[in-house]
């Protein structure tokens, strides 16, 4: 439990808290309509681009469900309109916008701001 | 449990409440009633009922690990153990009940348990660690449950059971004998009519004796005779309880003093203790209802049916099962030899049904439960309920005679008119929009099956079908996008969303139509890798803590030794666990993400190739050594379980599929059990097809007798084509058969006398197919580009710091899951 608080203290609840821009990998590194795993200290981010829509999401990379680190290997989709990651091991599924779990009752996952500068994909962290 | 149903009825309906719960539990509210799924799980958490973050979302404050002791009912304060005070307006008294623990002499040695609460899970696991055989007292409910416990702590079980028949509440001798058959099958002891006088040992627990003069050796004695309820609380503080315990209540669960109710298990109400959960939440509800003034009705007493599966074994006992109604007569059928027996009690004029029991085969429980509490009328010949095959009686013919007021979900108490209302004015057209909508389902689950017909059947009223659709970015079938791709020549996932469907595709409709772009054209599924389910997009099966296992193909069980050696140098190498598969070949476990295009490389490097073990796929064709070896063997079956293995390898399908040959009559591939299963005979092969193993084994049909090689191999081609373009996403031959209209003769039809005309295309269909394949792994191992997305971290070499392993047996094995680690 401790790693989800220590997920959360690094969210924002809006852009103007946000005090780091991370320079994670160039856009051409992450697979079209997928996900891929950001190292950030000792975090790891799920980061997917929704190419199909012509957007980024981030999010922690652990299943809150069985506690896996694996989200960045799940499928995207949307749910009426709605984006949304698919846990590969349960097919749990949480919104990529804001997190809540949208097939059960687990705990909602932290999601991050992804932003694209010359060519390159950047994550914003509270610190 | 009833105590939480409390607050969710009444957060649900109304802000005007501040709730206060006190529980003396270290958690919050778990699930009893599934208890024995801890030691299968080990995991307290998914035991939980809610998240512990609910309370908070509701407003309610949550008091664990306080004891209330005392209630001052004149001021209204309550008091904790610890000291703590307080006030209330309402109280609810939910305590629940304890386990009952005979006066027998010894009881208090070291070794015997209760079965009860997680606590004692936790005791009894721990104190397992030494033991061997454990021993439950009590062949009731609870007590059967406790004895699958043991079986899952690998403990040499006994149940002694003082009556002289298991479940004495519930079945009658003849449903015990039955019952105890099967237990005597999973390996149970069981001693009926013992009476325990003493439990015996010196230091730790050895054994118990009986009153007759027989005793048992145990190292661990669980006593399970029945339950207490807590009234303790209530009676110290001056409420009316019964003589034989239980808060007394009277019909709107009211106790003797006007701002106390008392709910659930702790009651007795017109002289009875309710030990189920149903009950419980109809008390709940007659209290709720009370409070926001809302519908108000009264406790009229619970139907006592029950249902459950234990151990496998199906037991249901409703109505007047024992047949105690004045002249009532019972209809029995007894079956030893397959394990079933049903009684139904019929009222002396033959026109209700009054009770009964069902053991080994509960399927018409619902049904025959509906016709007892709603005084359906039966058919003429009332044997027929149980006589003859129960598949056309549980069907929907009856359904439409239960009337709208019949309690459908227990649990949640939702009737058959609100289900058909929701179907009809609300337009739910799934079940999950109908789990969603009125929460039927969600508690126990038993009456899903019920729920599924009846809305099938309202939707066949309403001229509709049950959705066919794929999800909600497609309104086709899988046999519909399979004619659309093929003839429009689709390529890409998108060129079909874009066209045929809507929004951006999800984790359902993307490994649906990437499985049938590869079964129409079979082009590397690397290339379209984030459409595919996790296992098909890193070619490998993604394991408990998200390594991955490895599994080359060993066409037919057959492998040289310099090949074994070759699996065993690279495993040693990369550390992996390794298990032989129940397909004769050999799975790989623990690799991590990036380790397996390396590990590939090396297998490859000895003459191996994809397994397709990751894949909806063919798998493997299993064979026994036929007549090279064996003196029994009149076929060659191991040439050609090879053969067809290495003809149908990387065949994409609707789901996985397995094959066996077996060289003669004796069967020893098991070939009756696959999709298609090959057995030779003195003058060819009899071809078996759409068995299958798993949850619901099913055995497969003979479909052409005595062909040869040639003319078998061509019908298996037509028959695998055939399932491939016209079977539901995710459905085994098995199933897609028993749905199949006409059934074998129809198959049969179809692809051995061509009544469609059909086979030519089949035959060419799969023909090309079978010259398309191509090792997916070759294609990774040979072009760096795709090898980029097996590592873990797009910005770093780091591997995934967050794998752990144990050793256990000398092999590694992976940590639990992850939320189970910190209990």
């Amino acid at each position: 439990m401790e790693i989800l608080n220590q997920l959360r203290t690094h969210t924002a609840d809006d852009l103007t808290e946000i005090k780091i821009w991370f320079k994670a990998a160039p856009v051409s590194d992450f697979p079209e309509n997928g996900g891929a795993c950001v190292k950030y200290k000792d975090l790891q981010i799920a980061v997917f681009n929704f190419s199909r829509r012509n957007e980024w999401y981030a999010c922690q990379n652990l299943c809150p469900h069985k506690m896996q680190m694996v989200l960045s290997r799940g499928m995207i989709g949307s749910t009426e309109g709605d984006p949304k990651i698919a846990c590969p091991f349960h097919k749990r599924t949480f919104s990529l916008r804001n997190g809540l779990c949208l097939n059960g009752d687990e705990d909602r996952i932290s999601v991050f701001p992804v932003k694209v500068e010359d060519g390159f994909i950047y994550i914003g962290f509270t610190r | 449990m009833v105590g939480l149903k409390f607050c969710e009825k009444l957060v649900a309906r109304s802000e005007n409440f501040e709730i206060i719960v006190y529980g003396e539990e270290p958690r919050p509210a778990y699930d009893r009633v599934h208890l024995s799924n801890f030691f299968s799980s080990f995991s307290a958490e998914d035991l939980l009922l809610t998240a512990p973050s609910w309370y908070e979302e509701n407003n309610i404050k949550l008091m664990t690990g306080e004891l209330v002791t005392k209630i001052d009912r004149h001021e209204k304060v309550i008091y904790t153990h610890s000291g703590r005070k307080d006030h209330y307006d309402i109280l609810v008294l939910a305590t629940g009940s304890s386990a009952f623990v005979p006066k027998i002499e010894g009881v208090e040695r070291n070794g015997v348990f209760v079965y009860r609460t997680i606590e004692d899970l936790i005791q009894i696991r721990d104190y397992a660690h030494e033991t061997k055989i454990a021993t439950v007292i009590g062949g009731g409910l609870l007590g059967l449950e406790a004895a699958k416990a043991m079986i899952d702590l690998r403990q040499e079980t006994h149940i002694v059971e003082f009556a002289g028949r298991l479940m004495p509440r519930q079945i009658d001798d003849d449903g015990s004998s039955i019952l105890a058959d099967k237990l005597k099958e999973l390996g149970i002891h069981i001693h009926l009519g013992k009476s325990t006088v003493s439990i015996n040992g010196n230091g730790k627990l050895e054994g118990v004796s009986f009153a007759d003069g027989t005793s048992l050796e145990t190292g661990l004695l669980v006593i399970s005779a029945g339950i207490r309820p807590r009234d303790e609380l209530a009676k110290n503080s001056g409420i009316n309880v019964h003589s034989k315990g239980g808060i007394l209540v009277d019909d709107f669960m009211k106790t003797s003093d006007e701002n106390i109710y008392a709910i659930g298990e702790a009651i007795c109400h017109n002289n009875i203790v309710y030990g189920l959960v149903a009950p419980g939440y109809e008390m709940a509800e007659v209290v709720v209802r009370q409070l926001i003034d809302d519908q108000v009705r009264s406790f009229r007493g619970f139907d006592m049916s029950t249902k459950l599966k234990l151990l496998g074994v199906d037991v249901g006992s409703f109505g007047d099962a024992f047949g105690e109604t004045p002249g009532s007569m019972p209809v029995v059928l007894k079956d030893n030899r397959n394990g079933i027996y049903k009684r139904i009690n019929i009222s002396s004029d033959g026109k209700l049904l009054l009770g009964g029991i069902l053991v080994g085969d509960a399927t018409q429980f619902n049904l025959f439960h509906q016709m007892v509490a709603n005084k359906m009328p039966m058919p003429l010949q009332p044997e027929s309920l149980i006589f003859g095959t129960p598949s056309k009686q549980d069907g929907t013919g009856e359904l439409k005679n239960i009337p709208d007021s019949a309690q459908i979900c227990s649990c949640e108490n939702i009737s058959k008119g609100e289900l058909v209302f929701q179907i009809i004015k609300n337009g739910m057209s799934s079940i999950n929009e109908l789990k969603k909508s009125t929460k039927a389902c969600t508690g126990c689950g038993g009456c899903t099956p019920m729920v599924n017909d009846i809305l099938k059947m309202t939707l066949e009223t309403l001229g509709q079908k049950m959705k066919k659709a794929l999800c909600e970015h497609f309104d086709y079938s899988r046999q519909e996008l399979y004619d659309i791709i093929k003839v429009k020549e689709f390529k890409t996932f998108d060129q079909v969303l874009d066209s045929h469907g809507k929004g951006d595709g999800c984790e359902v409709c993307k490994p649906a139509v990437a499985s049938l772009l590869a079964s129409i054209w079979n082009e590397p599924i690397v290339h379209q890798s984030t459409i595919q389910d996790t296992n098909d997009r890193y070619l490998a099966n993604i394991q408990k803590g998200g390594t991955y296992s490895v599994v080359p193909r060993i066409a037919g069980g057959e492998i040289t030794p310099g090949k074994l050696m070759a699996i065993g140098r690279i495993a040693n190498k990369y550390s992996l666990y390794t298990k032989i598969t129940g397909g004769q070949r050999i799975d790989m476990f623990g690799a991590r993400m990036d380790q397996l295009p390396n590990i590939w490389a090396e297998l490859i490097a000895e003459g191996f190739e994809s397994g397709h073990a990751y894949g909806k796929a063919l798998r493997t064709v299993k064979s026994c050594v036929g007549s090279t070896w064996c003196r029994f063997g009149v076929q060659d079956s191991v040439a050609y379980a090879i053969f067809i293995e290495n003809r149908y390898k990387g065949l994409r399908a609707p789901h996985k599929i397995k094959g066996a040959v077996s060289g003669c009559i004796r069967e020893c591939a098991e070939a009756q059990s696959k999709d298609f299963g090959v057995i030779a005979t003195e003058k060819g092969w009899n071809l078996y097809v759409c068995g299958n193993g798993g949850a619901r084994p099913q055995h497969a049909k003979l479909l052409v007798t005595d062909v040869d090689t040639e003319t078998c191999t061509k019908y298996i081609d037509r028959f695998l084509m055939f399932y491939i373009r016209t079977a539901d996403p995710l459905t085994r031959t098995a199933t897609w058969l028993n749905k199949m209209e006409g059934g074998l003769d129809y198959l049969r039809e179809v692809i051995i006398d061509d009544c469609l005309g059909l086979c030519d295309q089949l035959e060419s269909e799969i023909k090309g197919l079978i010259e398309t394949y191509h090792c997916e792994w070759k294609k990774v191992v040979e072009n760096p580009e795709l090898q980029k997305q097996f590592k873990h971290f797009i910005n770093s070499d780091d591997v995934d710091p967050a794998l752990s392993f144990v050793e256990v047996r000398n092999q590694k094995l992976p940590s639990n899951w992850g939320n189970e680690k910190n209990k």
